[in-house]
């Protein structure tokens, strides 16, 4: 990688491979009379050209099951109708992508646009057109959870009931690498190999499978280097279906690589979402009721192969979070609009959830003239209460939540923050401390992804663990990291089981001819899941060179340890035989060995775990500009706690990333679209990703209460560093302005919006 | 018809000769006309600077050049950086300070920092962390929050200049 040889899909386009390109909707709703290809199939250059009836049609169908859910096909090119810019009408296929793009500009569409649904409120307005005929009220799912009929009460009598509405803006992952694929048909294997920028190969498999009426063997995917996903790559998109479907009937390499402005326009978003919430406290603080009313814009259709759900469903199932929520009650919705569908972006509802609570904590302290977080510690599942089974029925392995939180309060303190706060206060700027508690379920298995009914349950995942005749390793998975660090921590986790230095261990992922049927990388499960499998099979391989071993030494198995490359009879510092002559033995002179020591070191297993909730606590002091409204980050600090760390360097790196996302969606980032569904964000110079001169140096302290459901004790940490920043620079904001009447309860908060809110508050 | 030009150019060294089409960005030139494919586009509007490369020793946006424009120019692409196998200082600190994650921004800043930091040794003064942060400001990442670029940046320009110091 650091030396230019990664090999991501736009770079595997060899002699001979064609291009295609996407002729889009420019309007977010309208009829489609008629498609005229004839202008850009006589461009020279141009091979083929397609719409949706050329294609017969072919969709992908992503389902729940259940009643209160509307499945709506998502065609791979849009037929009669298009429900947003940037859906794609027509296919074009030339020799190269810049014949592609000119062919796709020329073919004409006979267009009658329809009133664009461009929001929440628009398409929940009595008799809103539906955005699918068969969709009532625009609702693709509804979901009310819980429902506890004690609330009502409660609110009625409870000393303080803290309401709110808080929201958050529609983003994008924006991974550097866009979305991209070539597909190409194997006459051989009688296969269509496609390489794609994904990070899960079966589900796209699956997906190209179902859409095109193959069975799953005759498609190979293959993700090579993925340069990053943030849960964008987690769903299949159609663009990769269709060059897909071009590829087996052209049989010719066919590539496509998509542009920013589709990435930002025309692939997946997430996180646009809005709650109105209750919630009731005792005179002392303490959480008496919760009742929240969800509502998720997810957009034109439902991403395959998880559904629309996801985000409604987790928000719902998870939004007490590490608070004791007596009473509770959820209505969790997915809106339809005529924007792009949403997939599941890294944190998936938890910033949003997170944001939630915290505020309702911050507002409950500040109306009963309490410390903010005494409120939270009055709330939190404490030390000693675990495993807890909340309101939700969901229960919590042992973490460390109110250890984290008094860490960091300890830290802040320590640090000189408060002084600072008042330093720059002095100085004329405003100035605030936030913090956040959160717990992020991890790793979710079968036994918990199945409660939400999903058509294609995931959950598990497979291992295999291969000991060659040399006495190295290669390990195959069915997780799929891009720049997750797997190569490194897959490594150091099997080879502690086989007593083998890490650089013996290969880690291969990411094809679906290599590895076993499994569920990719994205939900914070790899390393608790495709870990944990992978620590099962290296276990298998290693009870196998202890017999081996035995065998030769005339030892026990039992005595037989696996260390510093070699088997040696524990406590007999003599008896010992290199690893790599066991594998020469098994492999080479089989004949040797009694019947079942033959025939190969291998391992095959599977690992699929309730789940298991890390935690963290993130504090963060911001500075405003009261001139410019800019609010810039002074501190950031992250007590965490994701189990046995692995890798340190890799925790840390996942932790800091994921804060910058976070803080990205509390600050800078926002899709935007006007009444009419006309993106408005369609480049980087509208969409704010931050830079590192925004984000300000995270200091992190590890905590470590290892995991009773994972193989290794780790839980999962990919995304509680985006879960947690929002609620915290939030907190930090309105501490800022604690002064005036202003406190926020929406990101992100723009210097625009600060600016209006102070002016008219009068407090600017 | 393609409006097709002959040009020379010398890339890491090596004298490239071909015939490109004028609207070819510099960028599709090297990867997809030269196999320098260590250059990556991630905007391809000039603004993520993935495909920072140097165009006769500055840091340029090979997305916003088209190919044509390089014509007589000395070019360097991350390919250039390594000795052989044996990476370079700043391509080791980048990853002993875990200054990459999915690796697809990582030649842009290097050859970012590549620029910078010969510049940089020859005023024989060593950036302070904010400086180097401007600069790492020039182009985005997606996974690392930067913290291990900035430290890898910095760690180079102190080593550099302790060793290049009397």
């Amino acid at each position: 990688m650091l030396l230019g040889r990664g090999r991501f899909t736009g770079d595997l386009a060899r002699t001979g491979t064609l291009h295609a390109a996407f002729a889009r909707s420019p309007f977010a709703a309208a009829q489609v009379d008629a498609i005229n290809l004839s202008a850009a199939l006589t461009m020279p250059g141009v091979r083929a050209a397609f719409t949706a009836a050329e294609l017969g049609h072919p969709y992908l169908l992503a389902i729940l099951e259940r009643a209160e859910f509307t499945a709506t096909r998502m065609p791979l090119l849009a037929g009669d109708q298009v429900r947003y810019v940037g859906e794609p009408v027509a296919v074009v296929i030339a020799d190269d992508p810049y014949i592609a793009e000119d062919a796709a500009e020329v073919v004409e569409v006979e267009w009658t646009p329809l009133p664009a649904i461009a929001g929440l409120d628009a398409a929940r307005v009595a008799g809103a057109r539906q955005v699918h005929r068969e969709l009532a009220g625009n609702c693709l799912v509804d979901l009310t959870m819980f429902d506890d009929d004690r609330l009502e009460e409660i609110f009625a009598t409870a000393p303080v009931v803290v309401e709110g509405v808080f929201a958050s803006a529609r983003v994008a992952a924006l991974p550097m690498e866009g979305r991209a694929c070539l597909a190409d048909w194997d006459d051989r294997d009688e296969q269509l190999v496609i390489h794609v920028s994904t990070q899960v190969p079966h589900q796209v498999r699956s997906g190209i499978a179902q859409a095109l009426g193959v069975p799953e063997r005759r498609v190979r995917v293959i993700a090579p280097d993925v340069g990053g996903g943030f849960g964008l790559k987690c769903v299949v998109g159609r663009e990769e279906v269709v060059v897909a479907g071009a590829a087996m009937r052209l049989r010719r390499p066919v590539a496509w690589t998509e542009d920013r402005q589709e990435n930002l326009t025309a692939s997946f978003h997430g996180h646009e979402q809005r709650y109105d919430v209750r919630a009731a406290f005792d005179a002392g603080g303490r959480l008496l009721g919760l009742a929240a009313e969800i509502d998720c814009d997810v957009g034109a259709y439902s991403a395959f192969p998880f559904t629309c759900a996801v985000e409604p469903l987790m928000a719902a199932t998870e939004l007490p979070g590490v608070y004791k929520v007596p009473a509770y009650r959820a209505r969790g919705r997915g809106i339809a609009s005529n924007k792009p569908p949403t997939a599941p972006y890294r944190g998936v509802s938890r910033p949003q959830i997170v944001l939630v609570m915290e505020q309702l904590m911050e507002r409950a302290a500040r109306r009963l003239g309490m410390d903010p977080l005494e409120v939270r510690r009055i709330n939190m599942i404490g030390p000693g209460e675990f495993p807890y089974t909340g309101v939700t029925g969901v229960s919590y392995d042992e973490g460390s939540y109110r250890e984290s939180l008094d860490l960091a309060e300890q830290r802040v303190t320590a640090g000189g923050w408060p002084a600072e706060r008042d330093r720059l206060r002095q100085a004329g700027l405003r100035a605030g401390i936030g913090y956040s508690c959160f717990s992020e379920r991890t790793a979710y298995g079968t036994p918990t992804m199945s409660q939400r009914r999903m058509r294609m349950t995931p959950g598990y995942d497979t291992a295999q663990v291969r000991m060659d005749p040399s006495g190295e390793v290669i390990v195959t998975t069915g997780t799929c990291g891009h720049g997750q660090g797997h190569e490194t921590t897959f490594a150091q986790i099997v080879a502690d089981r086989l007593g083998l230095h890490p650089g013996q261990v290969k880690l291969r992922q990411g094809d679906t001819d290599l590895s076993s049927y499994g569920w990719g990388t994205f939900g914070s499960r790899s390393i608790v899941i495709g870990g944990g499998a992978a620590a099962r099979a290296a276990e298998q391989v290693a009870g196998q060179l202890r017999q081996v071993a035995a065998h030769l030494l005339e030892a026990s198995a039992a005595d037989i340890e696996l260390t510093g490359g070699s088997a040696r009879i524990r406590g007999d510092a003599g008896a010992a035989v290199p690893i790599s002559e066991l594998a020469r033995v098994v492999y080479f002179q089989a004949h040797t060995l009694p019947e079942p020591l033959r025939y190969g070191l291998e391992g095959r297993e599977s690992f699929d775990p309730p789940g298991t909730f890390s935690n963290s606590c993130h504090a963060v002091l911001v500075a405003i500009d009261p001139g410019t409204c800019e609010i810039r980050l002074r501190r950031y600090l992250v007590v965490e706690d994701c189990g046995v760390v692995i890798n340190p360097l890799v925790v840390e790196g996942q932790v800091r990333g994921g804060v910058t996302q976070g803080v990205a969606a509390a600050l800078f980032e926002r899709i935007r679209y006007d009444s009419d569904g006309q993106p408005g964000s369609a480049t980087l110079m509208d969409y704010l990703a931050p830079t590192a001169a925004e984000i300000c140096p995270i200091d992190i302290v590890h905590l470590e209460t290892p995991s009773a459901h994972s193989e290794t004790g780790a839980k999962g940490m990919g995304e509680g560093g985006t879960i947690g920043a929002p609620a915290a620079v939030l907190s930090a904001i309105n501490d800022a302005l604690s002064d005036t009447p202003v406190c926020f309860g929406h990101i992100p908060v723009l210097p625009e919006d600060l600016h209006a809110a102070l002016t008219r508050e009068g407090a600017a | 018809m393609k409006d097709i030009h002959l040009i020379r150019l010398r890339v890491n060294g090596r004298e490239h000769e071909l015939a490109v089409e004028s609207r070819r960005t510099l960028a599709d030139m090297l990867r997809h006309d030269l196999g320098y494919t260590g250059t990556h586009l991630g905007c391809e509007h000039g603004i993520c600077g993935a495909c920072t490369v140097l165009v006769d020793g500055s840091p340029a946006r090979a997305c916003l050049m088209f190919g044509v424009q390089a014509d007589g120019s000395e070019i360097r692409t991350v390919e250039g950086l390594a000795d052989g196998e044996h990476l370079s200082d700043l391509q080791q600190a980048f990853s002993d300070h875990h200054g990459l994650q999915c690796g697809f921004c990582t030649p842009g800043f290097l050859m970012l920092a590549e620029a910078y930091l010969s510049d940089a040794a020859s005023d024989g003064t060593g950036p302070t962390e904010a400086q180097v942060r401007e600069l790492v400001a020039s182009n985005l990442c997606r996974c690392t929050g930067y913290q291990g670029i900035v430290e890898a940046v910095l760690a180079t320009a102190w080593s550099r200049r302790s060793a290049g110091a009397p």
